[in-house]
């Protein structure tokens, strides 16, 4: 089946006549509903613009509520208004035509000149918005009209809609827009051209309008209170408005009133028409309800996030979806996601009663309301019938061919699953589901990064594809195997995280030995076929049992997290050799040499996933990831890992050096160069103040005490200690926050300096006024699990305030930022040609990214690995 | 004669062995340069002048002091040449290939060849792919992980640069000026290799303006401005007092200069009235007597390549084209209108990639160039440096439905019912808001059965 598509959609402006053409009712009442609860004839709830009452019908269409979409009605204005969207337009085309003759104040050949350019920038279907402002400019300068050499008088614009004109004598004259609209009837279709506009669907005299259509009560819907009291919709006030002054304004003409009463009703009434289009007009107070609450009128419908354009059609609110919170599930698989039964039970998948299916539906309708059951069936004529505690058996056996069953999810159907803010397209996957018990939807924790999802609460969404063709798309393009390599960079998202990390780092750490059993015990979850001869009989060595996830014939080699970039460092790289273990080297299937660590299977690094995937498939990377978190935490369960207090221990020694040593002797120095600088000793650096100078000395000398603290507690702990072992094979946490716990929180900053604020010349009473030392200005000497001083603790808060401000910022700010890039953007396209076009097919690139390359689809970043290739060919070591 | 290589000719032997096809074309060509067989150079004497070893190699085997091996250097060339790889991939291959060549056998070479252009196709780009939002993303995503506010030291005690999130937006907001200009100059000759020459350019393009170099004084008494100048700063500048008596001269006809003995500079006033007396001593003290008007500081470091170069806080690139011991070829500045107006469009969109990927990098997060090298390209894609949003690329699509969903809604409806204008729902937005498919993707194609 071929779907229609709409070609595309013209805008104009509505002709007079256009409006009583399209119209159904011409309204003359400003009431609404009857005494007998009916709405009235004439009325602004009309029976013919539309139904909203259920049970009655349309008197245009016939349609009951719901299928009549409504349909405009009309108000005949007593008198011509200015729409005040085109106020400014208006005056601009009043001051550049003849007040005579109208025609544009312009040369011929003028005219031609800048009606070429017009067509021009159509064609390109560029902005003509230039080009019209040059004519309007370079047209009132014209005094005099050159067609029928009639003076032309200055014309004001008075915000919003009046127009003053001033004749030669400096005489004022108000310019009704009954004459407004004279003037506008007057210039010739040729002319109107060189504003832009197209006289066939917007001539100029539609902007003074003297009908007024009235949208359709589907439009505007009055709702029903509680008390049965009705409350109106904001625009149906509004129209109220308009008719009861309309009404008031041909009373009074009809009777002869004075001329200043007419014009006041005139000014009201154009006050009225103004605000039903914009109730926000600088220098006119907005309408306001009964209750004082400005009214909602046509612009504030359309604009902003929550308005009809951003809030009611480019997102729009879905059924078949499902929210709640997020917790982990390393059980599953990573494209998995368990869903509560409860959940399962409401959503629903339509499925056609084939003859193949016929039995397998007959059996899902027969359970029921229980779970793998279903909700509704829909017979053959389309009848929806709700499938109850009563009627299941009986719609089961009635159940034939060319019937719809809404039958609950299970396992294995696909759904997709979303955590916002949905940054990147990875913010959606596609996962298959998983019936569980309990009320949270189960995720198994690889699969965070991408949604930048933990499990602190967080809540997501799922939506179950309703499609044949949505769900084959779904399972091709978004499956979470799929997406493991992120486009951004090219490398894998998707990988271990924290105790992942921790379990294969112990596991593959030094030569650890394991009995049968044990491996057995590791391995339970995963398919091995072959345990293979152990390595050092009878014990099965931690790198050995890791190889045995790995597929045969995997060839790689890199270095891990561990590197100390002996080659940087001028030294020779002592590869399989390495104390630290970084080079990790496989072969054939087998790790050689090295430990695995977050650069090996972490996200956002994940080496051995990358190529895993790159060389034996998505099915291959996905399975991988699941045995290698199998394995992880299978060890780590039977190995033990725990991180307390009591790992950020010191020794008395090490304390004493890190306070004598480290901390002692900076605050030392630091005292020496505030002296220096008392004693204008100091000589400033390049380019700055001494102040400057100084508080830069005493910065990075605090910052070398802290990190020296630091080093001198990695001394002390080793790489024994939990969390330093968390930080060096990636898994969670770095070195400078074991720093902080265990030997030197350092100097807390706001704005990179120092922290001065506060009283004349100190931070706090604690100090003396010009103290320049590392305690007055912010610096924390004490560690966490030491416990900070008042004055410390109070210096760590305003730190860490300014990262709080920050962060909420931040977000706003980055938001609205993607918003625009999208929107730039998103029309971009890569042609079968491999140029990159957007909607006017104008070209943005010529080849994608100069050469034509996926970023996702390269190897490990790069484009293709020269390396690799030659290695596997000639068995050398290539380049560097 | 007999020769040795010098820096000069090493350069051309290498120039000269890449560009020939085959080995009897590279002798015949560096025949013509220096006599090969007059070369008494050994591979120490060559390696000592860090000419890559499979250079020196080949040099030698020029001058038939080495066997040669199964595949030549030009076979490399050729064969790489010929084949269908974008230039970066070629030159990483020609690199690589030279390195193993002695291991190589033309078989192997041929092979090799044929599975990097498999790879290269299997990496190409899938027709339809929305590349363009997926480059959106791909900088809109780490834009919440960026830092804000943060300002950052080039180098230690030198020039604050705006960096994170907030440089980012200035840059796709095509700023006329961004917040902190700065600019990155690269020395020539000997300026390059001397400290105190590179210090004394500083001085150069410093701005200075008289108030730097002395104190200014309106004297009521006499109704004149006193300038006294500081002899300390005048000879660390390399101003003469000529100078600046030259320069305050040229402020105004009628304005009277005259040196008093004890070395101050008396400026009277015309009219003797008080507040022409302030606005001169303004006017004096705000006279630039040395330096390009807009570079407040400049800071000499010493680059990877230990060769100096500077660091100025302020930005103006064209004046500073004219100072002798500039590269100006190497010279950049974060100021991509500016590169726009001096160097041209081609030259900012480089500048946009520069920019941005550097901000990107210096915050740790891993983008992709070709995402940021689509954004630069559809910013200066018709010749001007376009902002993304409401007044350069959002604003100017051709849907009206699409601008009137991004900002400014109800204008944009008016102008477009002005101007009778068609939306033709070609782009997203368009298709999303009318309900049907969109075009791109899987959209783009449709399946029917037969």
């Amino acid at each position: 089946m071929r779907t229609k598509r709409i070609k595309g959609i013209k805008f104009g402006l509505l002709s007079p006549a256009e409006i009583r053409r399209m119209s159904a009712a011409k309204i003359i009442t400003a009431d609404t509903y009857g005494e007998d609860g009916f709405p009235i004839e004439m009325g602004l709830v009309n029976q013919r613009i539309g139904v909203i009452d259920p049970g009655l019908r349309c008197k245009t269409c016939g349609g009951r509520m719901g299928e009549c979409p409504g349909h405009f009605g009309h108000i005949e204005l007593a008198a011509p208004v200015i729409h005040v969207g085109y106020a400014k337009l208006i005056y601009r085309m009043l001051s550049a035509t003849c007040r005579k003759c109208g025609r544009v104040l312009l040369e011929e050949k003028e005219k031609e000149r800048f009606l070429a350019e017009i067509e021009r920038q159509k064609e390109k279907q560029a902005d003509v918005g230039d080009v019209v402002k040059e004519v309007f400019k370079e047209a009132v300068k014209n005094a005099v009209c050159m067609y029928c050499g009639e003076h032309q008088r200055v014309i004001k614009y008075d915000k919003p809609t009046t127009y003053i004109e001033i004749d030669e004598e400096e005489k004022k004259r108000r310019l009704m827009p009954t004459d407004v609209r004279e003037r506008l009837e007057r210039i010739p279709d040729e002319d109107i051209a060189l504003f832009g506009m197209d006289p066939k669907s917007a001539r100029p005299e539609w902007m003074v309008l003297t009908v007024l259509p009235v949208p359709p009560v589907t439009a505007r819907p009055s709702i029903t209170l509680e008390s049965g009291q009705r409350s109106e919709d904001d625009l149906t006030h509004k129209l109220v408005d308009i008719i009861r002054i309309n009404q008031r304004f041909m009373e009074n003409r009809d009777a002869g009133a004075p001329q200043l009463i007419i014009e006041d009703l005139w000014e009201l009434l154009q006050y009225h028409v103004s605000t039903y289009f914009n109730n926000e007009i600088p220098g006119l107070p907005p309408a306001r309800h009964r209750s004082g609450r400005p009214l909602k009128t046509m612009e504030q419908r359309l604009k902003g996030k929550e308005g009809r354009f951003r809030g009611s059609l480019s997102g729009k609110r879905v059924n078949f979806s499902a929210r709640t919170v997020i917790s982990p599930d390393p059980d599953i698989d990573i494209d998995e996601v368990g869903v509560p039964e409860e959940i399962a039970k409401e959503l629903t998948i339509t499925v056609n009663v084939t003859e193949r299916n016929l039995e397998a539906m007959r059996e899902t309708v027969r359970r029921g309301k229980k779970h793998p059951g279903a909700n509704y069936v829909r017979r053959a004529d389309g009848k929806k019938v709700k499938v109850t505690e009563i009627n299941y058996e009986a719609l089961a056996d009635e159940l034939d061919i060319g019937w719809k069953v809404e039958r609950h999810i299970r396992d294995g159907d696909i759904v997709l699953f979303n955590r916002q803010p949905s940054l990147h397209r990875v913010s959606i996957m596609a996962h298959r589901v998983r019936v569980m018990p309990g009320k949270t939807f189960r995720v198994n924790p690889t699969v965070c990064p991408p949604y930048n999802a933990d499990y602190d609460g967080d809540e997501m969404n799922l939506h179950v594809l309703q499609t044949e063709e949505a769900r084959a798309e779904a399972k091709i393009l978004m499956a979470v195997q799929r997406n493991i390599i992120s486009p951004r960079f090219g490398r894998p998202i998707i990988g271990g995280i924290h105790d992942y990390i921790t379990g294969l780092f112990l596991l593959t750490w030094g030569e650890k030995k394991f009995e049968r059993e044990e491996v057995l015990e590791m391995l339970r979850k995963i398919t091995v076929n072959d345990l293979g001869e152990p390595a050092e009989a009878p014990y099965w060595t931690g790198k050995q049992i890791f190889s045995m996830i790995l597929p045969r014939g995997l060839n790689l080699q890199f270095r891990g997290k561990m590197c100390e970039k002996c080659i940087e460092r001028g030294l020779v790289c002592m590869k399989e050799k390495c104390p630290h273990e970084a080079y990790v080297k496989i072969r054939e299937g087998e790790l050689i040499s090295g430990v695995i660590d977050e650069v090996a299977i972490g996200s956002f690094k994940g080496i051995i996933i990358d190529r895993i995937f790159r060389q034996y498939g998505e099915e291959a990377a996905k399975r991988f990831i699941n045995d290698a978190s199998h394995l992880a935490i299978n060890y780590i369960l039977q190995a033990g890992f725990s991180f307390g207090i009591s790992d950020e221990d010191i020794p008395k020694e090490g304390e004493k050096q890190i306070r004598e040593e480290a901390v002692r002797e900076a605050e030392h120095k630091v005292e020496e160069l505030i002296k220096a600088y008392e004693a204008e000793e100091l000589e400033a650096l390049p380019g700055r103040t001494l102040e400057e100078t100084l508080e830069l000395l005493v910065m990075q000398e605090l910052a070398r005490a802290r990190d020296e603290a630091g080093d001198i507690a990695e001394r002390y702990l080793g790489i024994e200690n939990a969390a330093v072992l968390m930080a060096k094979s990636g898994a969670r946490g770095s070195m400078l926050n074991l720093t902080q716990m265990a030997a030197c929180v350092g100097q807390q900053s706001v704005r990179g300096e120092r922290i001065r604020r506060g009283y004349q010349g100190r931070t706090l009473p604690h100090f003396k006024s010009g103290d320049r030392g590392a305690d007055a200005h912010g610096f924390v000497r004490a560690s966490f699990k030491d416990g900070l001083s008042p004055t410390e603790y109070f210096f760590h808060a305003v730190g860490g305030r300014e990262a709080l401000v920050d962060t909420a910022v931040r977000t706003s700010q980055s938001g609205y930022f993607q918003r625009r890039l999208i929107n730039a953007l998103q029309d971009l396209e890569v042609k079968n040609d491999g140029t990159v076009r957007e909607t006017r097919d104008t070209i943005v690139q010529f080849k994608y990214g100069e050469d034509s390359v996926d970023p996702s689809k390269g190897e490990y970043g790069k484009v293709v690995d020269i390396d690799e290739i030659i290695r596997e060919m000639i068995g050398a070591e290539a380049g560097a | 004669m007999q020769r040795a290589l010098t820096a000069e000719d090493k350069e051309e032997v290498v120039k000269e062995l890449i560009r020939a096809g085959i080995e009897e074309e590279i002798a015949e060509q560096i025949k013509g340069e220096f006599i090969p067989a007059e070369l008494t150079i050994e591979l120490d004497e060559l390696l000592e002048m860090q000419i890559e070893e499979a250079y020196a190699r080949d040099i030698l085997m020029v001058q038939g002091r080495r066997e040669e091996g199964e595949v030549k250097l030009g076979d490399i060339e050729l064969k790489v040449n010929k084949s269908k790889l974008p230039e970066l991939i070629k030159g990483e291959l020609r690199k690589k290939l030279r390195a193993v060549r002695d291991k190589l056998s033309r078989r192997k070479l041929d092979e090799i060849l044929k599975k990097v252009e498999e790879k290269y196709e299997k990496a190409k780009v899938e027709p339809r792919e929305a590349v363009g939002i997926v480059a959106a993303q791909s900088i809109g995503e780490p834009g919440t992980q960026m830092t804000l506010r943060t300002f950052h030291y080039a180098g230690v005690g030198a020039i604050y640069i705006t960096l994170g999130l907030p440089r980012i937006i200035e840059i796709v907001d095509a700023r006329k000026k961004p917040s902190t200009p700065a600019m990155k100059i690269k020395l020539a000759g000997e300026y390059a290799s001397d400290r105190n020459k590179a210090e004394e350019l500083t001085m150069e393009i410093e701005e200075t303006y008289i108030r730097d170099i002395g104190k200014v004084e309106a004297s009521t008494e006499d109704m004149s401005v006193w300038v006294s100048l500081k002899e300390r700063e005048l000879k660390r500048r390399h101003i003469g007092r000529e100078e600046v008596e030259e320069k305050l001269k040229g402020l105004g006809a009628g304005v009277l200069v005259e040196a008093t003995e004890d070395g101050k500079l008396r400026i009277q006033v015309q009219n003797k009235f008080y507040h022409e007396l302030l606005r001169l001593e303004e006017k004096v003290s705000s006279t630039l007597v040395k330096g390009i008007e807009g570079i407040k500081r400049a800071i000499v470091r010493r680059d990877v390549d230990g060769e100096y170069m500077l660091y100025t806080e302020g930005s103006a690139l064209k004046k500073v084209m004219r100072i002798e011991g500039i590269d100006f070829s190497r010279t950049t500045t974060n100021n991509i209108a500016e590169i726009a107006d001096v160097l041209g469009i081609e030259a900012a969109r480089n500048a946009i990639i520069e920019e941005m990927m550097g901000t990107l990098e210096e915050q740790g997060l891993d983008v992709d160039p070709r995402h940021v090298m689509l954004i630069a390209d559809a910013m200066t894609m018709d010749g001007e440096v376009k902002q993304i949003g409401r007044h350069g690329l959002a604003g100017g699509k051709a849907s009206v439905l699409s601008r009137a969903a991004f900002e400014v809604t109800v204008d944009n409806l008016l102008e477009a019912a002005t101007h009778g204008e068609t939306d033709e729902l070609k782009g997203v937005t368009e298709n999303v808001i009318v309900g049907q498919p969109i075009k791109l993707g899987t959209g783009a194609i449709e399946l029917v059965a037969r």
